[in-house]
């Protein structure tokens, strides 16, 4: 056991800081710093054009996804190597969240079920922050039970090998902005849910395809519909085996918990920092609370850290790193709360000119329940450690080795 | 960076795993608990025979030198086992407070016979209900005599020493105490714990040796971040049996025709118990570190781990008995030895409320230095 | 709406008060407010005796169990008044701990399903207290799942007799009964909710045997009950046979009509504790994390109150106690559990003391924390209670059944 820098990771440590010290937007620092969950608070310059160009510098120094191979656009670096980078970028990293899903996602799935022709031309200009990726598998009847989805490939009958798609997605995430989309059709909808599926990656700017932002109820515009009328997709776009999607998307699902290392805010760090500036933090009944979250806090960062080393000695991250999010969501949700209170009747104000901290937990507040449901909800989450890690039996299923289009269902038009 | 044990660190736990299935088996446990005998002597020889006791007693003192980090994976696994002996008070307390406050002939007197397993030592404190604190010690020592009461004192009844805060002339300090010696009564108290004996010790003019002469606060305060390092990684070890046992139990029992582990209602109290059991653990590592480095975040560290083993095991002792059902509530079944042991290790080194005051206000010191610089 | 008294009400109060103060045992003051939680404590005096005297106190003067009709032991009280009488009762309420599943589960069962002979027979001396009774529905195989029972209830040939095989568990206070109402299974052949019959069986009939049942708080309070060929008379069979769902189905609405009698926080419990208790820093009621702690605490146990009252409205115009009042229990349970553990957290490291000389408080809350986890498991899982919200109350659909208008047995997982 060794919590701290071996002689190596020192050095390399010591190489990012350099680095960054001279080359980050050091101008936005302050502007970052009081950004919280759910607000990106740039005044001075356009996020999205603050976000690329600091991606951009870092693909150049070779920074950028240093975890992915060099080939790829990245620098081959090891699991702890990536963590001590996210140490030092700290508040930079707050201009990625653009590419999060590209990066953490979508990129991962490709390198494993992509060809070498479709790598070479689409994982550089991904990491590098030229293109933006979103991932299309929610849908309306299939969120959680992602696989009950139903929007169509078919095979096109001009011989051509393309596939055409029809149907709707729902809740993609930065879909007006991306360049690329990983998408989860159905190819087979007479064998069991699970066994029908295929995935593809597409242009967005393919014809037929309709991007629609939905208005969330942080008045944000993050997420959208997207519908697809007859997009074409050539064949070498496939990712897996017809009928192999289910699969493919695990290595998606997996991968985003491999971003653990990343770790998930908590909110935790902020109302530290704001109850000490108050002095709330000597109030014995605010350090009650305080202490909960400060352990869980801890509790999930060195989770985060036990399995970068069981990572590092080769070993797949399993299912039980389901528990940052579902840890994380709820206490950024307690946190938001709780500092609203202690802002008394000013917990109210939101506006980042009136409101204490900037609106920072007002944000935070708002932003949060979407935490506890996106990339799986919180119940799903305490299923997959019931029946993954704990190896309780899985629920009655009602649709079980059921044709797709014989299982019950709401709405199924 | 690595964050998990060395593999020859996790053979040792499967040799004090294997060891203590056998040595401490519930049927050992349970004889402590009913019985009048203060702790299972043929375990704690064994201990000492593994080399336990002197896990991190230093070779010259007679110990096994091992390391703080094999102390930690020792204590995971007693805490496991529920252990009926005066491990914690001899070894992270008596032991600790040796190691950081006692002259070399003092060291050379007890440490070589704890490491041996020849004699037990605990730490006499406090007298009162409530937080202790310097101002509530009313044990007196004058004239090299100690009188006063202290109540409870772990392993009171069985300890043949004992490590005793009280005040003097130059305010409070540290003294060893012959507790087989004249001017000292005890008697055994009941607690919550049973399989765990505590007494209360009469000091009627006994004789005593001061043990250091520094901040007597500050030693206290430095060996308690030790021991809660150490009493949390017992805590983690009883979460993780109760939810062992309580998953073992939800797939075993059938009701409506289906095993209880089935009903999502089960599946998320397992989720929950898995949650707070990982997060103690992984905070519990850290405090290893901490305390095998000697690392100056030591006291955060210790206050972390201790905060949050303490609610783990809280909260998995008692949803393994809500899983159970009725049979949780009876004397057969052990679910109420880890209950028991959980409510007993959440106070034995001050309680929840202490600890996270003192986690807060430690937090509260970095973050000061750290906007200071 | 009205909180206070109407001046009936008032008067009847004062009738009730007065009475108490001329006749409870004041003797036992001390004792029974150390006892609360903790279960009831008389040291050096028999338990059993004085409850069952101060319960034919109350007989001889019309107060045991008011609500219930005069003729059958109880003086007719409206439910309000049932209220204002257990108000005054007050710390005596107590000593009433032995009767209370006779008189709040199986009276009523019994008042609502026997002949009228077998209710005069009955009831008065189970209002009274001569009688204890106790009850039988808990199996090893069926706890949550009563209706999974496997007791056997087989017509004995040619005659009007009843002969009964088979094994009861958990039963609270079997004991020292009397008599117990006993749910069994007459048809395995069919659905398992429609194959079972309820009896009045007599404790001490030949092949009744009890085995007391040591629980984890060291008490031995619930029992193993087992039956051989115990033999009960038809007449004593209450309700139709293969009905004895619908009538344990009374019995447990019953139990829900017991919401006025004093559900158990530990709120009262700790409020009183942290008033005098000296953290380093002066009483521990004027500490802010105390005080975030007591608040929240306050707040649910006087919802509890106030929703009991509620139902109370409601029974008075007629209505009957629907599922909603399931939320009693859910909260009392958890809350017992959590304030016992907060009052030994201030206590730091006395709170591992339980005797009632050393502990503070008396060990009460040492004792609160042992006997709490039973309350959660007790008359309805939380898990269970939680279902019966979900699906009773706010009309979700039921868990997948794999058991459904399956035969008995040949239902999954025997
Ligand atoms: C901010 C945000 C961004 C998102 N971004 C993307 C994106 O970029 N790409 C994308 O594909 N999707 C995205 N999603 C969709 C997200 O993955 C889904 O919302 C999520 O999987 C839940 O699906 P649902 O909304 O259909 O809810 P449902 O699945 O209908 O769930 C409703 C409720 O039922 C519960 N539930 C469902 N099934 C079970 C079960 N078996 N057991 C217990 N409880 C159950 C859920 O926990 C939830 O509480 C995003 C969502 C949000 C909120
Ligand atoms: C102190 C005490 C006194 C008692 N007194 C009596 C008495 O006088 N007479 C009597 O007949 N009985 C009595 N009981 C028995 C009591 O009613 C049962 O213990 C209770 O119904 C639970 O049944 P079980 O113990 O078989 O647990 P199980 O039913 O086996 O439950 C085990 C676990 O599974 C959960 N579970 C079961 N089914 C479901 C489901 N469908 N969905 C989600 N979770 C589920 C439960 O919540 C529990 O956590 C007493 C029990 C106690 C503890």
């Amino acid at each position: 056991m060794n919590f701290d820098d071996t002689p190596e990771e020192a050095a390399f440590r010591q190489e990012a800081r350099a680095w960054i010290a001279a080359n980050a937007p050091k101008h936005l620092k302050e502007e970052l710093e009081l950004s919280g969950f759910g607000g990106l608070y740039l005044k001075s310059e356009d996020p999205m054009q603050a976000g690329k160009a600091w991606q951009k510098k870092k693909a150049e120094a070779g920074w950028a996804c240093l975890h992915w191979p060099k080939e790829y656009g990245g620098r081959g670096a090891t699991p702890i190597e990536r963590v001590i980078w996210g140490q030092e970028e700290g508040v930079y990293a707050k201009l990625s969240g653009l590419f999060t899903i590209g990066h953490g996602m979508c990129g991962p799935t490709v390198m494993a079920w992509g060809s070498e022709e479709a790598k070479r031309e689409r994982l550089p200009t991904l990491a590098s922050g030229e293109e933006i990726w979103c991932q299309l598998f929610s849908e309306p009847a299939a969120g959680s039970d992602l696989a009950g989805l139903r929007t169509r490939a078919e095979k096109a009958t001009d011989g051509s090998g393309d596939w055409i798609i029809n149907g709707q997605k729902i809740w993609t995430s930065g879909a007006q902005h991306s360049q690329w989309g990983l998408l989860l059709t159905r190819t087979d909808p007479n064998v069991p849910k699970h066994k029908g599926l295929t995935m593809f990656f597409l242009d967005m700017r393919s014809p037929g395809v309709e991007v629609r932002p939905i208005r969330q109820m942080n008045d944000q515009r993050s997420f959208n519909e997207v519908f697809f009328e007859n997009v074409r997709i050539p064949d070498n776009q496939r990712l897996g085996p017809v009928g192999g999607g289910w699969n493919v998307s695990l290595t998606t699902l997996m991968n985003e918990r491999l971003s653990i290392g990343s770790g998930m805010p908590t909110g935790f760090p902020d109302l530290l920092d704001f109850a000490m500036a108050t002095g709330d933090v000597d109030n014995p009944a605010v350090r009650a609370k305080l202490a909960d979250w400060a352990v869980k806090a801890s509790g999930l960062k060195f989770t985060a850290f036990r399995a970068l080393s069981a990572l590092s000695k080769g070993e797949t991250p399993g299912p039980e790193n389901s528990i940052g999010k579902l840890v994380a969501g709820a206490m950024m949700q307690d946190i938001a709360r709780y500092a609203m209170d202690l802002q008394g009747e000013a917990g109210v104000l939101t506006n980042a000119a009136d409101a204490e901290a900037r609106g920072k937990f007002q944000a935070m507040a708002l932003r949060s329940p979407a935490t506890r449901i996106e990339g799986g909800s919180d119940e799903i989450l305490r299923n997959i450690i019931a029946e993954r890690v704990l190896n309780l039996p899985a629920d009655v299923r009602v649709d079980k080795d059921v044709a797709f289009n014989a299982i019950p269902t709401s709405g199924r038009k | 960076m690595n964050f998990d044990f060395s593999d020859e660190q996790k053979q040792l736990r499967d040799s004090a795993r294997r060891f203590l299935e056998k040595q401490s088996s519930v049927a050992v446990v349970r004889r402590v608990l009913e019985g009048d005998e203060g702790y299972d002597r043929e375990l704690w020889q064994g201990l000492a025979e593994m080399g336990f006791t002197g896990a991190a007693i230093p070779e010259e003192f007679g110990g096994a030198g091992l390391g703080y980090l094999e102390l930690c994976v020792i204590a995971e696994e007693l805490g496991r086992a529920v252990a009926p002996v005066p491990f914690s008070s001899t070894v992270y307390l008596a032991a600790e407070f040796l190691l950081a406050a006692g002259n070399d002939a003092q060291k050379k007197n007890y440490l070589p016979k704890i490491a041996a397993g020849e004699v037990i030592g605990t730490f006499a404190y406090a007298e009162t209900a409530g937080e202790v604190t310097a101002e509530r010690i009313k044990a007196t020592v004058s004239g090299g005599k100690l009188s006063g009461t202290k109540i409870p004192v772990a392993d009171g009844s069985i300890a043949d020493f004992a490590v005793v805060a009280a005040q003097s002339g130059s305010g409070l300090g540290l003294y060893l105490v012959d507790l087989t010696g004249p001017g000292v009564t005890r008697t055994v108290v009941d607690t919550i714990d049973p399989s765990r004996k505590h007494a209360r010790i009469v000091f009627d003019g006994a004789p005593v040796e001061q043990l250091g002469s520094g901040d007597a606060e500050a030693v206290i305060a430095a060996v308690y971040d030790r021991a809660a390092v150490l009493t949390a990684f017992e805590q983690v070890g009883g979460s993780d049996r109760a939810l062992e046992m309580a998953r073992d139990y939800a797939l075993e029992r059938i009701a409506f025709g289906r095993q209880i582990g089935s009903f999502q209602a089960i599946k998320h109290i397992l989720a929950d118990m898995y949650v707070s059991a990982t997060l103690a653990r992984s905070n519990c590592y850290w405090g290893a570190y901490a305390l095998s480095t000697g690392s100056a975040e030591l006291p955060e560290a210790a206050a972390s781990c201790r905060v949050s083993a303490t609610k783990a095991f809280q909260h998995c002792s008692t949803n393994n008995i809500q899983v159970h059902g009725g049979m949780g509530f009876t004397w057969q079944f052990d679910c109420h030895l880890y209950y028991k042991r959980s409510n007993l290790l959440a106070l034995n080194l001050g309680s929840l409320s202490v600890w996270e005051n003192r986690l807060i206000a430690r937090m509260r010191a970095r973050n000061s230095a750290r906007d200071a610089a | 709406m009205n909180f206070d008294d109407t001046p009936e009400e008032a008067k009847f109060r004062a009738e009730v008060r007065a009475w108490i103060s001329a006749n409870a045992p004041h003797d036992l003051d001390e004792d029974l407010k150390k006892s609360g939680l903790a279960g009831l404590r008389l040291p050096g005096r028999d338990i059993m005796a004085e409850s069952k005297a101060w319960q034919k106190k109350k007989a001889d003067a019309g107060w045991a169990v008011p609500h219930w009709p005069k003729e059958y032991g109880g003086r007719g009280a409206t439910p309000i008044e049932r209220v204002v009488w257990q108000q005054e009762e007050g710390l005596y309420n107590q000593l009433a701990q032995p009767f209370a599943i006779g008189q709040g589960m199986c009276g009523p069962t019994v008042m609502a399903y026997a002949s009228e002979d077998l209710k005069r027979k009955y009831l008065p001396k189970l209002a009274s207290g001569e009688e204890i009774w106790c009850q039988l529905f808990s199996e090893p195989a069926g706890g949550s799942d009563v209706a999974a029972l496997r007791t056997r209830a087989e017509k004995a040939d040619g005659s009007d007799e009843w002969v009964i095989n088979g094994q009861k568990i958990w039963t609270s206070g079997a004991q020292y009964s009397d008599y117990g109402i006993l749910l069994t299974r007459t048809d395995p052949n069919v659905p398992k909710h429609a194959g079972l019959t309820m009896f009045i069986v007599d404790m001490k009939a030949p092949g009744v045997e009890v085995r007391p049942i040591h629980q984890m708080n060291g008490g031995r309070g619930f029992n193993e009950v087992f039956f051989e060929n115990v033999r009960i008379h038809d007449s004593h069979r209450l309700g139709a046979v293969n009905d004895g769902w619908n009538v344990a189905l009374t019995t447990l609405m019953n139990e829900r009509m017991s919401i006025g009698s004093r559900l158990a926080t530990g709120f009262p419990e700790i409020f009183g504790f942290v008033a005098d208790f000296q953290l380093p820093d002066g009483p521990a009621i004027d500490n802010a994390a105390v005080r975030a702690k007591l608040a929240d605490w306050a707040v649910k146990s006087s919802g509890l109150r106030y929703t009991a009252f509620r139902a109370i409205s409601s029974l008075s115009k007629g209505e009957r106690p629907g599922p909603e009042n399931s939320i009693g229990k859910l909260v009392a349970g958890v809350m017992t559990q959590d304030i016992a553990k907060y009052a030994m957290e201030l206590e730091a490291e006395a709170g591992v003391l339980t005797s009632q000389e050393d502990a503070p408080a008396a060990a009460l809350f040492q004792n609160m924390v042992l006997n709490s986890p039973g309350m959660r498991i007790a008359g309805g899982t939380d898990e269970i209670l939680r279902n019966i919200i979900a699906e009773r109350v706010l009309g979700l659909p039921g868990d997948v059944r794999v058991d459904k208008n399956v035969p008995f047995n040949q239902a999954p997982g025997r």
